[in-house]
């Protein structure tokens, strides 16, 4: 699956956390004997995908799936546990922070919350500049104060307002000044973890523009991670979905909003509420997403499936490519057991 | 003709230290019985002040500067708080954002509906815990008797949300306001919600008033929406009609600036430029003149009033 311009891979990634505190905290009575036992969250597990240059690759899925995770190891942010990180095929994700510095300026990421990922006692200017000056020590004032003025201008924040402190400015111009922070260094792959999920409407719509003309421009690399469907289906090139640490789906955009294979990724795109039509029947989902302290057996799908069997129960599902190029990770799909 | 709730020509003002802001401005709207109502509005536009003021919640500075709410043919926006307590949480309910927020964490489940049962009625414990159990039933929450004894904790964010809605129930209250349920939930928790809200409404009669920044949401569930803007309604009709005809710009723009409702995917989505102004600085005439389209010299001079355009559908704009 490896192809030519392939900007990001990653193999067989997986990222527990481990929760279980400290020495006192593991201590358990079992089987009439002490013990010490350890808690882990099981965030990603056994994922692996690649990104061609120039797509825009979102990750969808509900609350505690693994989606913020998995782009934070895809940055270096997070150490995996196991599996491989490579970037333009160097693989990066057992470099020394030193190694990494060439790196980490082609990688930036623009975060969810804009009142919180900037600096409130940092001016625009300082916010700006300053990774500009780490990066780029040989850089003159003035060639900095052209770049500040140039990403500025292209965000659409004035730039009379570079001696401004975040408070002063609303949601989307902090959201714009945050994406201006990422594009500054002229990257070539940006991680956007939900980046319009604090927005309203028609705030959101501003951003989305600013994002898909800047990528256009500077023929950027988006990985998108969001779980709002809709901004999906409007920006991504190719979609992956995922349920509880695991990838169940990934396939182009257009194929997966037409025929979604997958058991889950059907009840997700059922569940969306369309502006202006009355829902159709939703694909019910029984029961709740189990805790990824304990994962299920098997897919870890199958408690909630209607078309779960013993099969489900044992074996864990390979992600499989299928004619069209979607690749689905589900035993009834691959037995053809799924009605469409 | 008397409505089951109608309000005349609301106004909430904030006594600030800068000095007074008007943050509901003339809204007027009324609501039948089983009627489902949406309100409709970016961060700001008045649309939670409109629902905190029916059950007269607004906390100082704020206060209802002028205007009528009729509930069941009475005047209620002067009640005394000992009068609205009467009303409140009993003939009048409410939903809030947060299902995290609005249970106690500090008490079981049980003892949090009992409660709530015997404020409002003398009833006593095992009656109540009855009735508790057959609104834990209605929302469809699996074995319920155990519920009864657990703490909000215990409970993922979509089971909570259904305790509260069946908190809510208890009083058998003709009016359910719910401030952005589902927002806090995952989307496929928010369509059983949204569902569970609706089939509740239609068995029960109940009305909805259900505010929300989502219109994807507001077109399954509500017959009729209010759009709102800087502390006006803007745009009220039917949801069919507006939504897929919207009159008012703003209307039209907030529904073109969603993905995947008129613009292909990757072509650059329809925007509104500009932002909502704060209320401290609302724009002389037309409040969505300077963001607007079809603007003309009038519009910057008078406000527009909320006039009909047919279908049934009202506008506040000079140009339609």
């Amino acid at each position: 699956m490896n192809e030519d311009n392939t900007i990001l891979s990653i193999k067989n990634v997986v990222k527990h956390f481990d929760i279980s505190g400290g020495f006192l905290d593991q201590v358990r009575f079992k089987n009439g004997r002490f013990g010490l036992e350890k808690i882990t969250v099981k965030a990603v597990n056994d994922v692996s995908l690649f990104i061609k240059k120039g797509e825009t690759l979102s990750v969808v899925g509900e609350s505690g799936c693994g989606k913020s995770t998995l782009a934070r190891v895809v940055l270096g942010l997070y150490p995996p546990n196991s599996g491989e990180v490579y970037y333009g095929g160097q693989r990066i994700d057992n470099l020394s922070h030193q190694q990494m510095l060439p790196f980490r300026k082609k990688m930036q990421m623009i975060f969810q919350d804009p009142y919180a990922s900037l600096n409130p006692r940092k001016t625009v200017q300082q916010t700006l500049e300053e990774p500009l000056r780490f990066h780029h020590p040989e850089m003159s004032n003035n060639e900095i104060n052209d770049k500040i003025d140039q990403v500025m201008g292209q965000v659409g924040v004035d730039q009379a307002w570079i001696k401004r402190y975040p408070h002063e400015f609303s949601g989307g111009q902090r959201q714009r000044i945050s994406i201006a922070r990422g594009l500054i260094l002229d990257p070539e792959f940006i991680v956007a973890d939900e980046p319009v999920s604090a927005l309203d409407v028609s705030i959101q719509a501003q951003i989305l523009n600013l994002m898909m003309k800047a990528g256009r421009e500077r023929d950027l690399t988006y990985l998108f991670i969001t779980h709002d469907l809709s901004v999906v289906r409007h920006i991504s090139t190719r979609v992956a979905v995922m349920y509880l640490g695991t990838l169940c789906e990934l396939a182009k955009s257009e194929d997966l909003f037409a025929f979604p294979r997958h058991p889950y990724t059907k009840a997700l795109l059922s569940a969306i509420p369309v502006v202006g039509e009355k829902r159709a029947k939703q694909i019910k989902l029984k029961g709740e997403v189990p805790t990824p302290v304990k994962l299920p057996t098997g897919c870890v799908f199958h408690a909630r499936c209607v078309y779960a069997d013993e099969r489900c129960v044992n074996e864990i599902p390979a992600l499989l490519t299928q004619d069209n190029g979607t690749c689905v990770a589900c035993h009834a799909v691959e037995e053809n057991r799924v009605i469409s | 003709m008397s409505h089951l709730l109608d309000i005349r020509d609301l106004e909430v003002n904030f006594a600030l230290r800068t000095g007074n802001i008007t943050a509901i401005d003339g809204v007027s709207f009324s609501l039948d019985r089983g009627e489902r109502l949406g309100l409709v509005g970016e961060s700001g536009a008045g649309k939670s002040v409109t629902g905190f003021s029916i059950i007269n919640l607004i906390s100082k500075p704020g206060y209802i500067s002028k205007g009528n709410i009729r509930f069941e043919g009475k005047e209620i926006s002067s009640y005394s708080d000992e009068q609205m307590r009467k009303i409140r949480g009993n003939r009048i309910s409410m939903i809030f954002q947060d299902p995290m927020m609005t249970l106690n964490p500090v008490f079981t489940i049980g003892f949090q509906m009992i409660e709530t049962l015997q404020a409002h009625r003398k009833i006593s414990k095992a009656d109540a815990q009855d009735i508790a159990l057959e609104k834990l039933k209605k929302v469809h929450i699996p074995s319920p008797e155990q519920r009864l004894s657990q703490y909000p904790h215990e409970l993922s964010g979509g089971m909570r949300q259904r305790i509260i809605i069946a908190i809510s129930l208890l009083t058998d209250p003709a009016i359910i306001i719910a401030d952005e349920p589902t927002t806090a939930l995952d989307v496929t928790i928010q369509a059983e919600i949204m569902d569970l809200l609706q089939e509740l409404c239609e068995s029960d009669n109940m009305a909805l008033i259900l505010i929300t920044h989502d219109l994807g949401v507001v077109s399954q569930v509500t017959e009729k929406i209010a759009v709102m803007y800087a502390g006006k309604i803007i745009e009220y009709g039917s949801t069919d009609q507006v939504v897929k005809y919207p009159v008012h710009p703003y209307t039209e723009g907030l529904i073109k600036s969603i993905p995947g409702t008129v613009i292909k995917p990757g072509c650059d989505l329809v925007q509104i430029p500009g932002m909502m102004p704060t209320l401290t600085n609302i724009p002389p005439g037309c409040a969505f003149n300077p963001r607007c389209y079809l603007k003309e010299a009038m519009c910057t001079i008078k406000t527009p009033e909320l006039k009909d355009v047919g279908n049934g559908v009202l506008a506040a704009c000079h140009m339609k």
